[in-house]
C-alpha cells in the first residue's frame, strides 16, 4: 500500500518535473538572483557581495521614489480604466451584435492587424502625428478649431497615456471576448422574457459572468504598464518618469545592486495589486 | 561628449559594413584617394620599410574597444591594408567601456577612452604607460594634451584637463604627474569642443550665451541631454551664465553648487521650459529636425545630420566659451614582446594623419594636425581647421554633401574653438549625489 503510493506519488513528481524545471531555471533562480543582489554593495564601476540594506533604505527615504511610484500608479490606473472601456465595448460588440461567426472571426482578426508591426513602431508613429507641426495639429489649425498648436498632445503625460491605451487595448480584448463567447445567449433571451431591460442585462447578467476575461486583462494591462520604461520616455520626451526608467537609469550607471532593489520592490508592488484583484474573482472557479 | 560616441559611433561602421551605402562609399574612396595620393606616397616611406618581424607581426591580432566615434571599421580595414595586422573593434557606450577597463583587463589590448575615463580608471591599473620616445610624432601633438596649452598664453579650463591625467611618473606609474615625464597614459586620438546647437530660421535675436538656453523666448523649445555627467557640465554652463552661481571648478563641484544647480534647472522644467530630454544621438536630431526644439545640447555630428537633411542648424558659439572633451588610447597591462611592438606601430600609425584626416572630415580635430593636413585637400583643411570660407562643396566621410561653396564653419578656426573652451567633462568626486540629484531633476 505504503509503497504503491509512493510509486504514484514518484510518477506524478516525473509527471511535474518539465514545468519545475522551466520554472525554476526561468522564473525562481532569476529572481533569487535579484533578491541577492539587491544586499549587495556597488562603487561606481563594480559590484561584489554584501549583505547591507542601504539600497532599500535609500528607496525608501527618497521623495523621488514616492512621485515616481505615484506617477506611475496614475499612468496604470488612467490606462485600465480606458483599456476596459474600449475592450469591453468591442469585446460586447463582437460577441453579441455581430451574428455570424466569421465576421466575427474577421472583426476580430481586423483588431489584431495593428499588432503586426512592433510596439516600438505603433508607439514612434505617434511623435510625428502629434508633434506642434504634426498631422493633427495642423488639421485642427485648418479647421479653426484652435489658433496655436496644441502643445501638450505630444511630450506629456497625455500622450505617454495615449500610447499605453493604443498598445494595451488588445490586451483587455481578447481575454474579454473569449468569455463573453461562452456566456450561453439564452440567459439573455431569458431575462430579456423576464422584462429585464438592456442596462439591467449588461449589470445582471453580462458584467458579472465576463469577470474572469476582465480580471485576466486588468492583470495584464496592469503589469505590462507597471514594468514599463520605453514608452514612458519616448511619449514624454524624457521629461516624465517611472519605476521601469529608474531602474533603466540605474542599470545604466552600472548600479546593478541598487537596480535589484527597485526591481523587487516594484515586483512586491505588482503581486500585491494582483493579489488584491483576484480577491475580487476567483478566476479559477470561474474559467 | 562623451556618449555622442554611442550614438554615432554604433551607426557608422555598420553603415559602412553593410554595403549599404556603397555608392557613398565608393564616391569617398575616390575622393580620398584624389584627396591623399601625394600623402599615400609619403606614408609608405615611412611604413613601407620592410623589417624583420615584418611577417610576424601578420599574425597578430589587436583587439581594441572603445566608445565609437573613433572605433570605426574603416579605422580596422584600413590597419590591415597599411600595417598588415588585424584590429578587432569593439564599439560599447561610455559606461560600459568604464566598466570593462576597470574590469576586465584580459578582455582588450587597446583601450579608446576619454580623458575623464582614465581619470577614473588609471588607478585600477590595467593600462601600462607608454614610452614617448617610441612615439614620432610626440613632438608635434596639440599642446592642450601636453602642457594643457593651445598657445603659451592659454589659461586652462576647468574639469578634467586631458594633460593632468595625460603623464604617470614612470612605466608602472600609478600618480598622474604635471610635467611630460616621458610616460603617457593615453595617445590622444580625438577631440572637439560642444556647445549649443539651435535653429536660426526658428529663432528672432541672435544666441550668444549658455543663460538663453532657459530664455523664457525658448519656453516650451529647449531640450538638455539626459545623460547625467555630461547633462550636469551643460546645466552647469547655463547657471554660471546667468550669474547664478560661481562655481570654484565646474568640473568638480561640492554637493551645494550640485543642489543650486539642479534646483535652478528643475524650477525651469515646472515652468514648463524644456520640450523633451534626450538620450540618444537620434532623438538629439529628431527633436532638432522636426522643430520640436529650437535649442539645445548637441553633439557636432548631430548637427551635420540635421543640415544633411536641407534643415538650418547652427552649432551656435557662445561667449562664455566651450565644453570639451577628449579621447585617446591606451594599452593594456598584459601587451608584451611582438604585440607590444604592433600597437606601439599602430599608435604611430595612428598619428601619421590618415584617420586624423578621416576624423576632421566629420568635424573632429585630430592631434597631430599637421600630418592629418596631408590626408585632406587645401580646401576641406581650410573649412574644417582654419575656419576659411570653402572653395567648393564640402563632402563628409560618407560621401554625403554637407556644406555649399563659400560656407564657414561655427566657431571658426581651430584656434578659435580650442581655444575658447570652458570646461572639460570631468568625472567629480561627489558623482554618486550628482546622479541621484539629477534622477530627482528628470523624475520632478
Amino acid at each position: 500500500m505504503i509503497s504503491e503510493r509512493l510509486r504514484l506519488s514518484g510518477i506524478s513528481w516525473l509527471q511535474l518535473s518539465p514545468i519545475l524545471l522551466i520554472l525554476g531555471f526561468f522564473l525562481v533562480l532569476p529572481i533569487v538572483a535579484i533578491i541577492t543582489v539587491s544586499f549587495w554593495s556597488s562603487t561606481e564601476y563594480s559590484y561584489f557581495p554584501d549583505f547591507q540594506f542601504e539600497n532599500y533604505q535609500y528607496l525608501f527615504s527618497s521623495s523621488v521614489t514616492r512621485s515616481v511610484y505615484l506617477k506611475t500608479l496614475m499612468f496604470t490606473v488612467i490606462t485600465w480604466a480606458s483599456t476596459l472601456l474600449i475592450g469591453f465595448t468591442v469585446a460586447y460588440f463582437l460577441a453579441f451584435h455581430v451574428r455570424s461567426l466569421y465576421t466575427q472571426i474577421g472583426l476580430f482578426l481586423l483588431c489584431t492587424i495593428p499588432f503586426w508591426t512592433s510596439n516600438i513602431i505603433r508607439m514612434i508613429s505617434w511623435i510625428p502625428f502629434l508633434g506642434r507641426n504634426g498631422i493633427a495639429n495642423s488639421a485642427l489649425i485648418d479647421m479653426g478649431v484652435i489658433d496655436q498648436p496644441l502643445e501638450w498632445l505630444l511630450f506629456s503625460d497625455f500622450a505617454v497615456i495615449l500610447a499605453f491605451v493604443h498598445l494595451f487595448t488588445l490586451f483587455m480584448i481578447v481575454p474579454i471576448f473569449n468569455t463573453m463567447m461562452r456566456i450561453d445567449h439564452s440567459l439573455v433571451e431569458a431575462a430579456r422574457d423576464a422584462g429585464a431591460n438592456g442596462l439591467q442585462i449588461l449589470t445582471n447578467i453580462i458584467i458579472p459572468l465576463s469577470k474572469p476575461g476582465i480580471m485576466i486583462g486588468s492583470i495584464f494591462v496592469v503589469t505590462l504598464v507597471m514594468g514599463d520604461f520605453i514608452t514612458v520616455r519616448f511619449m514624454s520626451g524624457g521629461q516624465s518618469a517611472s519605476v521601469g526608467r529608474l531602474i533603466s537609469n540605474e542599470i545604466g550607471l552600472l548600479q546593478y545592486p541598487a537596480a535589484s532593489a527597485s526591481a523587487v520592490v516594484l515586483l512586491a508592488t505588482v503581486l500585491l495589486m494582483i493579489a488584491i484583484m483576484l480577491r475580487f474573482v476567483d478566476i479559477r472557479k470561474e474559467l | 561628449m562623451k556618449d555622442n560616441k554611442l550614438g554615432v559611433s554604433s551607426k557608422i561602421p555598420t553603415e559602412l559594413s553593410t554595403g549599404g551605402l556603397t555608392a557613398h562609399d565608393r564616391q569617398r574612396r575616390r575622393l580620398l584617394k584624389g584627396a591623399s595620393a601625394t600623402a599615400v606616397v609619403a606614408a609608405s616611406t615611412v611604413f613601407g620599410v620592410p623589417t624583420i618581424w615584418a611577417q610576424n607581426i601578420k599574425n597578430v591580432t589587436l583587439r581594441q574597444f572603445g566608445t565609437g566615434v573613433s572605433n570605426l571599421n574603416d579605422v580596422g580595414d584600413k590597419v590591415k591594408e597599411d600595417l598588415g595586422f588585424t584590429l578587432e573593434m569593439t564599439a560599447l557606450d561610455s559606461d560600459s567601456v568604464a566598466q570593462r577597463a576597470a574590469t576586465q583587463p584580459k578582455s582588450f589590448d587597446i583601450a579608446d577612452i576619454e580623458y575623464w575615463i582614465c581619470k577614473k580608471v588609471w588607478p585600477a591599473g590595467n593600462l601600462q604607460a607608454m614610452d614617448t620616445s617610441k612615439i614620432d610624432n610626440y613632438d608635434k601633438i596639440v599642446g592642450i594634451f601636453k602642457d594643457g596649452k593651445l598657445t603659451p598664453d592659454s589659461v586652462i579650463a576647468q574639469g578634467t584637463a586631458p594633460h593632468s591625467v595625460g603623464f604617470v611618473d614612470g612605466p608602472d606609474g600609478k600618480q598622474f604627474v604635471d610635467e611630460e615625464s616621458g610616460w603617457m597614459t593615453l595617445i590622444p586620438t580625438i577631440y572637439n569642443a560642444d556647445t549649443l546647437g539651435i535653429r536660426p530660421d526658428l529663432i528672432d535675436g541672435e544666441v550668444t550665451s549658455w543663460a538663453q538656453l532657459l530664455d523664457p523666448q525658448f519656453k516650451g523649445k529647449a531640450s538638455i541631454l539626459d545623460i547625467a555627467s555630461i547633462g550636469i557640465m551643460d546645466a552647469a554652463m547655463v547657471c554660471e551664465a546667468m550669474g547664478e552661481i560661481s562655481y570654484g571648478d565646474k568640473g568638480n563641484m561640492t554637493r551645494e553648487e550640485i543642489d543650486k544647480t539642479l534646483a535652478i534647472m528643475t524650477e525651469a522644467k515646472k515652468n514648463g521650459q524644456f520640450r523633451a530630454f534626450w538620450k540618444s544621438f537620434d532623438e538629439s536630431v529628431n527633436l532638432m529636425a522636426s522643430g520640436e526644439v529650437v535649442i539645445q545640447s548637441m553633439w557636432s555630428p548631430a548637427i551635420s545630420a540635421v543640415r544633411a537633411k536641407g534643415i538650418p542648424c547652427v552649432y551656435q558659439p557662445l561667449k562664455e566659451g566651450y565644453r570639451s572633451w577628449g579621447g585617446g588610447i591606451g594599452l593594456s597591462k598584459n601587451l608584451s614582446g611582438l604585440e607590444l611592438d604592433a600597437a606601439y606601430e599602430y599608435i604611430n600609425w595612428y598619428l601619421s594623419g590618415w584617420v586624423g584626416g578621416y576624423l576632421m572630415r566629420q568635424g573632429y580635430y585630430s592631434a597631430v594636425p599637421e600630418t592629418s593636413k596631408n590626408f585632406m585637400t587645401a580646401d576641406e583643411w581650410g573649412y574644417w581647421f582654419e575656419g576659411k570660407p570653402s572653395e567648393g562643396e564640402i563632402v563628409n566621410p560618407q560621401g554625403v554633401v554637407m556644406e555649399q561653396a563659400g560656407a564657414v564653419r561655427d566657431g571658426g578656426s581651430f584656434e578659435q574653438r580650442m581655444g575658447s573652451v570652458a570646461c572639460w567633462n570631468a568625472v567629480m568626486d561627489e558623482n554618486q549625489h550628482m546622479i541621484r540629484k539629477w534622477n530627482e531633476f528628470i523624475a520632478a
